[in-house]
């Protein structure tokens, strides 16, 4: 049932970005409770260390009144948990503790959680906790964690093997060795993670008297957090509500289950009191989930005409000390060896992956998950082929992508393409690009002796994953989302979401669409959410899934009130529902469009004179629908990105000119709200390209935990993005949108790589490594020359 | 991240600030623009007991010309140095190395002396008064002395700033006819510690180079003079040949001390690079 033009597709600016440029956001660190605690942590200094003796003698002494919690005294209240999935019998993860208890597996774990009456005072009393250690040895070094003489991060494991896992289609061995191009890459991709603006933040309020906990928090799957803190700590769930304020960005590092903030939770059990913890900067970088960190070598073949023959891909994932709980943890490495190669027409592929423990902080999601790795090794050896063969670059993804006939498909990696737009999306970035232009520029500069590049780089978006992944995989985290939405007498209407708001805007286009099924404006349309105990249950902000999912629900929560609210006025006017349709905040005639009574006459009707109704009507003036994705297993969005930079042999500078992307994410509801989506992940996808890296020495100690020292993408830094769109709507589904919020990142260091590479191929250089560094190019140009 | 327990004092004269540095020595530590500190205070690298406050003190305010030299007090802001037409004629060299010393918010607080005294080896404006030849006034209840840049500097966040001494002001001599002056620094942001910085100055006539100065940052524990680079570019004119020499010369002078975000053997690469560049526009400014 298509919508008349209406709110849906306009570039409305979002209500939520002018309350926060008022001033007037609402964060977790801004809410005041009486009787409040602060607490802070002690940290481990070794990457692995066993806990001998831990004295709070001298804390206590200098913060009178603080109390100091070990993990034996949280694990008092508190069961560990342990990141396995039911579908991966051979995965091992042992348990983890909130709180580590008599050894530390990274730098940074928490070994005590300390409460006084300011932060100021926690910090204070910390610093006076004297834990005596034996150090261990730490595997910190990604590519050596699974030799025989690796140290073990979990010696109960026998090794360091976390997963190990194999996909192959065909024989990829025998079309390599048939192939007349082999090429080949041995890629590394740095451990980074997401750095929100706003730190992760938690005040949990255990109200002893009717033995309810409250938690607000910056989190985006608030239920998965209520669910492990009713499991964990033994209150039952009905008594538990997380509330999520105001957040400040989350990039999947706010998706996961922390110690840090159960044993707030627990505390607070403990205590009766409300308590507090807000990361700071220095302990994020050694708590927050990190990503990526991969090692992947692989070869592509190609015959004389361009046409892929085979691709082998072999991806060492590497995890911290611990999975992320509730979440496939292996799914970085998982990403990479089922997305490679995905857009591209192939019979023969092998994807081999092992993913190992480090003493490293935990792993967990970040945007795009494995799939700009997945993309970055695909597009560079594509390009690598291209070359080989004398082909073009753009001209061999057009030969090569699954054609529409083909399609639908399931890829040699097993992913199943519907409907795609691979075509048309290469098209119309070259025409944005003006590519043929840019290479006689190019050309022409060459002669001058300036090295720019083009990267050209097709990618695949897996977004709003259904139940096929989660639910057998035993995870106690909804693929569903629910929406109440409710006319109030006035005849304005609210819509109550189980979409996690966390900077992205979505709850903005949401109000778009119960706009455009009830016939008001956008602004008639408050939309509230971020409470366990008042919205319906839902998955949260994770997988590009609030419009796809969540607009859905809220689509069938409109469609439902649209009904009864034609019901009713059927009953008022003595006219059939049919006859009567929702336009310009009225019941209208359908066949004439003209008012027949307002909604406000509704709303007051329905809600305060039922005394006037005929015997028998109800008014049903809220309803609540729910949306599971059903039609696909996922909304598989596509798109392709372009990269114009110059390259300085002298220094190894890259200074990015122009970035491109022509994304297709079904049908878009807001186009602005999209268009920040991917130049946000573009900019994010220039930092796992150019600057972002957790460092760790060979002791596991990380080296650059400070925004000094890590480098996140700057303005200043940053080209001009230019973005288009193609619009190919999802089946199956009453809106059509797939995702958006991935893509960007998913492509992009793919875009970069590429266009770094094909500045430097003149010069006999290639880099392999993401971040490229100044260094590296000029290493990469030593070796070369 | 909460800084711990220290006292604060705001003293409304010099006097009042060198008595107490007299009576605190390392105990208290100089509140300007606290752009350092602050993070140092709040990551608790540092613990002094006191924080003196020196943003009233007028006398250390100020950038003023007297008698070809020019007066830039300990206590003025980046933005002023950013924004003063004094030192867009008379220090040419600072004006160009301003808009890289961080952003616009740490400009906007972060004050000359401040950058001076803490001597941190990545910043601009420590190498721009070694190859000034700029000279530090620094005073304390024992007197006042002035001591030259290129003394000034002994370490890591280490100076000749005695416990008791306040940096009060610099006297920085104004751009003389004939005079060039050439800044490059290379950092993987915009804003952030350069890994490799080159200051030049240096008299030109026609296209012979004298009074050559050349001043590294961002290379070793301190800015360096680069001696022997100076030396191999003075008295010749600017050519290819005279670019080698002062590449090659460079070496002699550097010692870079490498880190992860680079090596010491890419840094000596850049400010060579740097050095050649900067001498390259200098020499093509005319």
């Amino acid at each position: 049932m298509a919508d008349p033009p209406g709110a849906v597709g306009r570039p409305l600016p979002r209500s939520g970005a002018r309350r926060l440029a008022f001033g007037r956001g609402t964060y977790t660190d801004d809410l005041r409770f009486p009787g409040l605690l602060h607490l802070a942590f002690v940290r481990s200094p070794h990457a692995h260390a066993r806990i001998v003796k831990i004295n709070p003698g001298p804390a206590l002494a200098a913060v009178p009144g603080a109390r100091v919690f070990t993990g034996a005294d949280i694990a008092r209240v508190c069961t560990p948990w342990q990141g396995l999935m039911d579908n991966l019998p051979t995965m091992v993860s042992p348990p983890q503790h909130a709180v580590a208890v008599d050894r530390a597996v990274w730098q940074g774990e928490p070994v005590a959680a300390v409460v006084a009456a300011s932060r100021a005072e926690a910090e204070d009393a910390a610093a006076g906790v004297v834990v005596e250690w034996e150090p261990l040895p730490a595997a910190a070094v990604r590519d050596r964690t699974l030799d025989e003489d690796a140290a073990p991060v979990h010696p109960e494991l026998g090794s360091n093997l976390s997963y190990a896992a194999a996909i192959r289609a065909g024989d990829a061995e025998a079309a390599l060795a048939g192939a007349a191009h082999v090429v080949e890459g041995d890629f590394s991709f740095a451990r980074h993670t997401g750095v929100p603006l706003e730190p992760r933040a938690v005040i949990a309020d255990y109200d002893p008297g009717e033995g309810r906990l409250t938690v607000h928090g910056g989190h985006q799957a608030p239920w998965h957090q209520q669910d492990t803190l009713s499991r964990h700590l033994g209150i039952p769930e009905h008594l538990v509500r997380v509330v999520t304020p105001d957040i400040g960005g989350g990039f999947g590092i706010k998706l996961h289950i922390y110690g840090e903030e159960i044993a707030v939770s627990a505390v607070s059990k403990l205590l009766g009191r409300p308590v507090k913890y807000v990361a700071d900067r220095l302990e994020s970088f050694v708590s927050d989930v990190q990503a990526r960190d991969q090692r992947v070598s692989a070869r592509l073949g190609v015959g004389e005409d361009g046409g892929i023959r085979g691709l082998s891909v072999d991806a060492l994932s590497s995890l911290g000390a611990y999975g992320s709980y509730g979440r496939p943890p292996i799914n970085e490495g998982m990403m990479t060896i089922t997305m490679a190669g995905g857009p591209y027409a192939n019979e023969h592929y092998e994807g081999r992956l092992r993913v190992a423990f480090q003493n490293k902080p935990p792993s967990g999601m970040y945007r795009a998950v494995g799939q700009p790795i997945a993309c970055a090794v695909t597009e560079q050896l594509l390009d690598r082929a291209a070359h080989a063969a004398g082909i073009d670059p753009v001209d061999m993804r057009r030969r090569n992508y699954w054609t529409d006939e083909a399609c639908p498909v399931r890829t040699p990696g097993g992913i199943g393409i519907g409907r795609l737009s691979l075509r048309a999306c290469l098209d119309r970035l070259a025409a944005m690009m003006d590519y043929g232009a840019l290479r006689a520029e190019q050309a022409a500069l060459r002669g001058r002796g300036i090295h720019r590049g083009i990267g050209v780089a097709t990618f695949l978006e897996m977004t709003s994953i259904g139940p096929e992944r989660y639910g057998p995989a035993g995870a106690r985290i909804s693929t569903q989302d629910g929406a109440t939405v409710r006319l109030e007498p006035s005849g304005a209407v609210r819509c109550v979401t189980s979409v996690i708001e966390i900077g992205q805007g979505t709850h903005s286009a949401l109000a778009q669409i119960v706009a455009d099924r009830l016939g008001v404006a956008p602004q008639d349309v408050a939309v509230v959410g971020g409470d366990t105990s008042l919205t319906p249950h839902g998955g949260g902000a994770w997988a590009s899934r609030g419009l796809t999912i969540g607009g859905e629900a809220v689509w069938r929560a409109a469609q439902g009130l649209r009904e009864n609210i034609l019901e009713l006025a059927g009953s008022i006017l003595q006219a059939d529902p049919a006859d009567l349709d929702l336009a310009g905040g009225a019941v209208s005639d359908r066949a004439t469009g003209e008012a027949r009574i307002a909604l406000a006459e509704i709303g007051r009707i329905g809600h305060f004179r039922h005394d006037t109704l005929p015997p028998g009507v109800q008014p049903e003036l809220a309803v609540t629908r729910h949306y599971v994705p059903d039609a696909v297993p996922f909304a598989l969005a596509n798109g392709v990105q372009g990269s114009w930079l110059e390259v300085d042999p002298e220094t190894g500078e890259v200074r990015l000119l122009e970035h491109w992307v022509v994304e297709d994410c079904g049908r878009i509801v807001n186009p602005l709200l999209v268009e920040e989506q991917i130049r946000g992940g573009v900019v994010q996808g220039i930092g796992g390209a150019l600057f972002e890296e957790c460092r760790h020495d060979e002791e596991g100690q990380m080296l650059n935990a400070t925004f000094a020292d890590y480098l996140v993408p700057m303005a200043a830094e940053m080209p001009d993005i230019h973005v288009g769109h193609v619009e190919t709507p999802l089946e199956g589904t009453a809106l059509g949108t797939k995702g958006a919020g991935e893509a960007g990142t998913v492509g992009a260091p793919a875009a970069v790589l590429l266009a770094v590479n094909d500045a430097l191929r003149p010069l006999g250089a290639q880099v392999d490594s993401l971040p490229i560094t100044p260094e590296s190019i000029l290493h990469a140009l030593a070796a070369g020359a | 991240m909460k800084a711990p327990r220290f006292s604060y004092v705001r003293p409304e004269s010099l006097e009042r600030v060198l008595e107490l540095l007299a009576e605190h020595g390392d105990e208290a530590r100089i509140l300007a623009g606290g752009q350092s500190l602050m993070p140092t205070l709040n990551m608790r690298l540092s613990e002094p007991r006191l924080l003196i406050d020196i943003n009233r003190i007028d006398a250390l305010k100020g950038i003023s010309l007297e008698d070809g030299t020019v007066r830039v007090g300990a206590l003025a802001r980046h933005a002023e140095l950013l924004d003063s037409p004094l030192v867009a004629e008379h220090l040419p060299l600072i004006a160009a190395a301003m808009p890289h010393v961080a952003h616009v918010a740490v400009r906007n607080r972060g004050t000359f002396g401040g950058s001076i005294a803490l001597a941190d080896p990545a910043a601009e404006l420590p190498a721009c008064a070694v190859a000034l030849d700029a000279a530090f006034v620094l005073a304390s209840l024992r007197g006042r002395r002035t001591v030259p840049a290129r003394s000034f500097f002994h370490g890591l966040y280490e100076t000749e700033l005695a416990e008791d001494e306040l940096l009060v002001e610099a006297r920085i001599p104004a751009l003389a006819a004939g005079y060039r002056s050439s800044f490059l620094e290379f950092a993987r942001r915009h804003g952030d510690f350069a890994l490799a910085g080159i200051c030049c100055h240096a008299r030109i006539d026609g296209a012979v180079l004298s009074d050559v100065r050349l001043a590294c940052f961002g290379s070793e524990d301190r800015p360096r003079f680069a001696g022997a680079a100076s030396a191999a570019a003075e008295g010749r004119a600017w050519s290819g040949e005279v670019k080698e020499a002062v590449k090659a010369a460079l070496g002699g002078d550097l010692d870079p001390i490498g880190n992860f975000h680079a090596s010491a053997a890419t840094r000596l690469h850049l400010a060579r690079v740097l050095a050649g560049r900067a001498l390259d526009r200098m020499a093509a400014a005319g």
